[in-house]
């Protein structure tokens, strides 16, 4: 494809090569100042909103206080020296922590049943176009309505999961698992996991589907063990799709807001940094300080995908070294 | 040795039957809930005991519901068609056109849709209250477009750089300007990746919540999402789950059906960029 490219550059000369340049600028132009408009704008003003006491009703008023929203270091006059701000705020780090840990147990658990649900649909059996419609519905299903419906389902009172753990045994008494801050992360994980298996599922299939067939069919004459195969020939070839698959679903578990703030509002036990942010950005009054925060997430977010690329040599640009 | 094969394959149809019963069941228990009234909703029901449609008429004939679902169509359709007319153009120059930067403007658009929303959502405020959109459609047009225009880009650039380039220098040697092949040449071909990258924005933009919440403030401009996450009984106490239900299974089984017609094109979609490299 590259060669046959240059090769009408050469052909027709220089100048068609830059009307064509020259063209793709203006096909450019427009998304790229939509893309300004919408996304680093905003993300320059949060930042500097971070930097100043801006309060939500005057947008404007705000002075200049430098990092004091991130820490702020105050010596009194009796000579204790205080600390303040996010950085030392123990409901931030709760919330750091909280999302680290959801977002690390549920990736795990997502890409582990995503491959186990991949390698069965990658089996060819009766039913298999069904079962794959079957499990696009968790990922079809809005996010606000999957977190309304397991809301239901794991009601303390009425919840059919209860009724069902009961009836098995698994459990003595009705739990009321987003209420209880023990399992409330329990529930969220399983909202997640249950609405996100499938994506994950799609991705390695696709990946699965990558591998010639004939590799498993020497390694059957052969005669080795579907285990060793497993672990020794597919996983090393799948890995670079799975290594982008759990990057798209790592970040997006990082920021979740909307499941979250759903199905166990106002529960110090899973409340995440984006649900911390918008609280104090927009509920608490206190604009600057959730500005702050939301910047510090944006920052955690930008080193971990740094780290992840340069670590994992993943390669997203779906140009392969071309 | 066939007892042991039959154990094995009755082991898989076990872990298949498990995956269905475990993607479906939730739906289908809303649904089962979406019919029951009065008592009948404090009993867990495994089967549906009556199909009572009491809970889609008190949902349906709500003063705000119908608008809210007009609503979130307006702002998804108008969302889709904007990123789409801006992501077509856009993406020929990245796929077809060699320049420089290409690689880094490429991965700054996909990280742009890896964005945290939340960290933009200061600025966006700001944005919104000095254009005057607060609490208004368009405010939610343009909040969305930091998903949807990266994405349709991103997608519709994988599926351009696959088409063949003899069609495209053909064109080239009968003189016609990259417009012409846009418009005239590609969109054609490019009817299928469109309906799928649209349907994907479209799912995106119909589902979104952070923005929705934040950017409207008054029951008739919400957007679905937002209406179901608040919808209250007469009491505090009082969770009106079978309305909810019906609401829920109300925005849901139009997604359903598209994503069952198009379900092929949607797993392109999906792994489309991802996978291909």
């Amino acid at each position: 494809m590259t060669a046959s490219k240059t090769a009408i550059g050469r052909e027709s000369g220089l100048s068609l090569q830059k009307q064509r340049q020259k063209a793709a600028f203006w096909f450019l132009a427009p998304m790229l100042i939509a893309l300004f408009c919408v996304a680093a704008w905003p993300l320059l003003r949060t930042v500097w909103f971070s930097l100043t006491d801006t309060s939500l009703n005057n947008l404007y008023g705000g002075k200049w206080i430098g990092f004091d929203n991130y820490l702020r270091v105050q010596t009194l006059s009796n000579g204790t020296v205080r600390y303040k701000g996010t950085l030392v705020d123990p409901a931030w780090w709760n919330a750091v922590w909280n999302t680290v840990r959801f977002s690390v147990a549920s990736v795990v658990c997502e890409t582990i049943l995503g491959l186990i649900v991949a390698l069965v649909l990658n089996a060819e059996f009766k039913g298999r176009g069904f079962v794959r419609a079957a499990i696009l519905i968790p990922w079809a299903i809005p996010t606000i309505v999957s977190a309304k419906m397991w809301a239901w389902m794991l009601n303390d009172q009425y919840g059919i999961l209860n009724d069902m753990a009961l009836n098995l045994g698994l459990i003595s008494s009705k739990i009321a698992w987003t209420a209880n801050s023990d399992t409330a992360m329990y529930a969220v994980l399983m909202v997640d996991i249950w609405k996100t298996t499938p994506f994950m599922a799609l991705l390695c299939l696709a990946g699965l589907q990558m591998v010639p067939r004939d590799i498993y069919e020497a390694a059957k004459i052969d005669g080795i063990n579907p285990v060793k195969v497993f672990f020794k020939i597919t996983l090393p070839l799948i890995r670079p799709a799975l290594m982008v698959a759990v990057i798209f679903r790592m970040l997006d578990a990082l920021r979740i807001f909307d499941l979250i703030y759903v199905l166990t509002p106002n529960s110090a036990s899973t409340k995440t940094m984006s649900v911390i942010s918008r609280e104090n950005l927009i509920e608490f009054d206190k604009f600057a300080y959730g500005s702050a925060q939301s910047t510090l997430l944006f920052a955690i977010l930008a080193i971990f995908v740094s780290l992840y690329i340069w670590l994992g040599k993943v390669d997203l640009s779906g140009e392969g070294g071309k | 040795m066939t007892g042991n094969k039959l154990l094995k394959s009755v082991a898989f149809y076990a872990l298949v039957v498990v995956i269905v019963l475990f993607s479906i069941f939730p739906f289908y228990y809303a649904i089962v809930t979406s019919f029951a009234t009065g008592t009948a909703l404090f009993e867990a029901n495994y089967f549906p005991k009556a199909f009572d449609w009491a809970n889609y008429k008190a949902v349906l004939g709500g003063a705000t519901f119908p608008r809210n679902i007009l609503n979130s169509v307006f702002v998804a359709t108008t969302t889709v068609v904007l990123a789409l007319f801006l992501a077509v153009t856009a993406s020929y120059a990245l796929a077809r056109v060699r320049f420089r930067g290409r690689g880094l403007l490429l991965m700054t658009i996909l990280a742009v849709s890896m964005f945290p929303q939340i960290a933009v959502l200061a600025g966006l405020f700001e944005l919104i209250t000095y254009l005057g959109l607060f609490n208004s459609p368009f405010a939610l047009i343009l909040s969305y477009t930091i998903f949807t225009l990266p994405f349709t880009v991103w997608v519709l650039t994988t599926f351009m750089r696959d088409l063949p380039v003899e069609i495209e220098e053909a064109a080239i040697v009968d003189g016609a300007t990259p417009w012409i092949i846009i418009t005239k040449v590609f969109l054609p071909l490019l009817w299928p990746a469109l309906v799928t990258t649209g349907l994907l924005a479209f799912i995106g933009a119909w589902n979104e919540f952070l923005f929705a919440l934040t950017f409207t403030s008054s029951e008739v401009t919400r957007t679905v999402p937002v209406a179901i996450a608040l919808l209250s009984g007469a009491s505090q106490q009082e969770i009106p789950w079978g309305p909810i239900m019906a609401a829920s299974v109300i925005v849901t089984v139009p997604l359903i059906i598209l994503v069952l017609i198009f379900q092929r094109k949607i797993v392109a979609g999906l792994t489309a960029g991802g996978v291909k490299g």
